[in-house]
């Protein structure tokens, strides 16, 4: 099968994929971006996090000519995107937060439409639509009205139609919201793919695991500001890595274990008496951290429940960056007498 | 990683497409934009239910429910008094679909991905028109062959009668343009859908479409006697069955011309801002 993505790009311009300097947007009296910067290196891929109202889609949006900025300055391969944005679009992919598929015709029909507003030949279109049904696991389904389709089925088709002219640079905005945990991993796996054939992309997403498992590198965002940025793992080390969780059963012997794990981190062990619950931040030497737990409670002989290692999630990573919930968005801006941070049209 | 060593970076500049080539693109995008307009048309029984079988039972309503209780000074009876009026209040009920199809696809993100390409800015309205076109087409002989069935005739002559049904293509066109700018106006497909009532029932039915308007109350027909849907109705008839032509038939291009002058440039700027 071809390749589907052209990683080859316009040979004048050296510079990053994506490059965003100082870019500023407001809708009304709302802040969507307070001065963002980003860069992209060609061929790698850039998790944009943050909660709801961040400013994630704000930012994909001006980076797709959808939106122009207030202030600052985006260049996609080099090509301005208030300056030039028609040399935009003929370089970039774009997939939304919904599917925009039309539902009454089938997947095929969707994407040959695709081809011919890209103006391919009829040859071409059918290839490609070929090549791209198979790819996403969707060749049984090809010639049925989408309005038929699951969720994860319409997702990836809606992918699909995205990677018809063999975008250089692609966008992603939350390509897995609203998903059930397989369509999750399947949009993953059919994601990595692309990322391995050279495709720049820039995806944004409220979950942690999420950027993590598909991301070069992650910007963290938050009311239009970028707040952290590097790769998953320096993150996850700067809130203190993944996390080691058991109860005790024998509530009289939670301080005998804590104290047995004291050694394995240089955070301290986290109790709740009520619960006999014990919980400890490990880096990122979890594994190492889960058989030296097992071994040294079994010598000791204390009985326990549930013990896993559990990855920091988003609300970890903002508890530790900002001091406040990501879920407490809401809340937040409130106490702060600030309107809330809700880009018009973002679901 | 983002900041501080990125050396001053200078945008690559990208020549525009030569005029010629984008309009041929252009034109090509438009004719994708219209098939796709067609199949979803084809493919949706609600679609088809307002402009074909809707326009059909009003018909047959008006001829044999209320018709019978309205009188009219008409060659042919209320038969022949009524279709132009159906035909009128068809054409401009067609473009509810109009409103509410792009709201829907604004909503889904259908627009913003064709924003995104590299694609004719105007090729989504003027598809969308097109598609319009061919379909009030359909519907008009779809009410026309029915009319037929129930008694009304042509009784002016070939040519008229086919004016008449360009004048009726061309009012539901210049409606649904009105309807384009509410759909991507509003945005939400409910609330489009109850808005498109509130303006299109009373423009239609306080109107001379079904009933002569001197049966109205004065104050109502002040309105009723100079609102296009009246002067194009009346300009159908005159075209239909015979009458005065010329004072009616400038009042109408007059006022599709002017529709057209405003709504277009709206509607096109409600798409551009959309997303």
């Amino acid at each position: 099968m071809s390749s589907l993505t052209q990683p080859g790009t316009a040979p004048e311009w050296t510079g990053p994929a994506i490059f965003v300097e100082e870019v500023h947007k407001s809708f009304g009296e709302v802040k969507a971006l307070c001065g963002i910067d980003l860069v992209v290196e060609r061929g790698k891929v850039l998790g944009l996090l943050g909660p709801n109202g961040a400013g994630k889609t704000t930012a994909v949006k001006i980076l797709t000519t959808l939106l122009q900025p207030d202030r600052g300055r985006a260049l996609v391969e080099g090509r301005d995107v208030v300056r030039s944005p028609a040399a935009v679009r003929e370089i970039i992919g774009l997939a939304g937060q919904s599917a925009a598929i039309q539902e009454e015709l089938t997947g095929r029909e969707n994407l040959d439409i695709m081809g011919r507003l890209y103006h391919l030949d009829r040859e071409t279109r059918q290839r490609r639509a070929s090549d791209l049904l198979e790819r996403f696991d969707l060749v049984e389904a090809a010639d049925r009205p989408t309005k038929g389709y699951s969720g994860g089925m319409q997702r990836r088709l809606d992918l699909a139609l995205s990677l018809v002219a063999r975008p250089q640079v692609l966008f992603l905005d939350e390509p897995t919201t609203g998903l059930d945990p397989r369509s999750r991993l399947g949009m993953w796996d059919v994601i990595r793919e692309l990322v391995s054939l050279g495709t720049t992309l820039l995806l944004t997403t409220q979950y942690l695991e999420e950027a993590d498992e598909l991301a070069d590198e992650i910007v963290v965002i938050d009311r239009g500001r970028v707040i952290a940025a590097g790769t998953a793992r320096e993150l996850k080390n700067r809130i203190g890595g993944d996390v080691l969780e058991f109860s005790v059963v024998d509530r009289g012997r939670l301080g005998e274990a804590a104290e047995a794990v004291r050694a394995l981190s240089e955070a301290e062990p986290l109790l709740d008496t009520e619960t006999g619950r014990l919980s400890v931040r490990v880096g990122d030497g979890g594994s190492h951290a889960l058989v030296e737990t097992v071994r040294r409670l079994d010598a000791l002989s204390i009985p326990t429940e549930g013990l896993a290692i559990r990855r920091p999630s988003l609300d970890d990573v903002f508890l530790a960056l900002t001091g406040h919930a990501a879920e407490d968005e809401d809340a937040a801006a409130v106490t702060s007498g600030r309107a809330r941070q809700r880009a018009p049209r973002q679901r | 990683m983002t900041t501080t060593t990125v050396p001053p970076l200078v945008a690559i500049d990208v020549p525009n497409v030569p005029l010629g080539q984008r309009a041929r693109l252009a034109l090509a995008d438009t004719i994708t934009l219209t098939r796709r307009e067609l199949y979803i048309w084809f493919r949706n029984p609600a679609f088809m239910f307002f402009t074909i079988i809707q326009p059909v039972m009003f018909v047959i309503l008006f001829r044999y429910v209320f018709g019978g209780a309205i009188p009219v000074k008409v060659t042919g009876g209320y038969v022949n008094f009524l279709m132009p009026g159906i035909i009128g209040q068809s054409a401009a009920f067609a473009s509810f679909g109009t409103a509410i199809s792009l709201a829907r696809q604004l909503q889904k993100g259908v627009i913003d991905r064709f924003r995104a390409m590299p694609m004719a800015r105007s090729a989504v309205l003027l598809g969308r028109l097109a598609a319009d076109t061919l379909r009030l087409v359909v519907t008009l002989v779809v009410i026309l062959a029915v009319g037929y069935a129930v008694g009304f005739r042509f009784e002016n002559g070939v040519l008229p009668a086919l004016l008449m049904v360009v004048l009726g293509v061309a009012f539901g066109v210049v409606i649904c343009m009105i309807s384009a700018y509410v759909g991507l106006a509003i945005k939400d497909e409910e609330s489009v859908g109850s808005f498109g009532l509130v303006w299109l029932f009373p423009l239609t039915f306080v109107s001379a479409a079904f009933v002569p308007v001197s049966t109205m109350p004065g104050w109502l027909q002040a309105f009723a006697k100079n609102q296009p849907v009246t002067i194009v109705i009346d300009e159908m008839r005159s075209l239909a069955l015979g009458g005065p032509l010329v004072l009616h038939a400038w009042q109408s291009a007059l006022w599709l011309v002017g529709i057209t002058a405003v709504f277009v440039p709206l509607a096109v700027r409600a798409y551009r801002r959309a997303t």
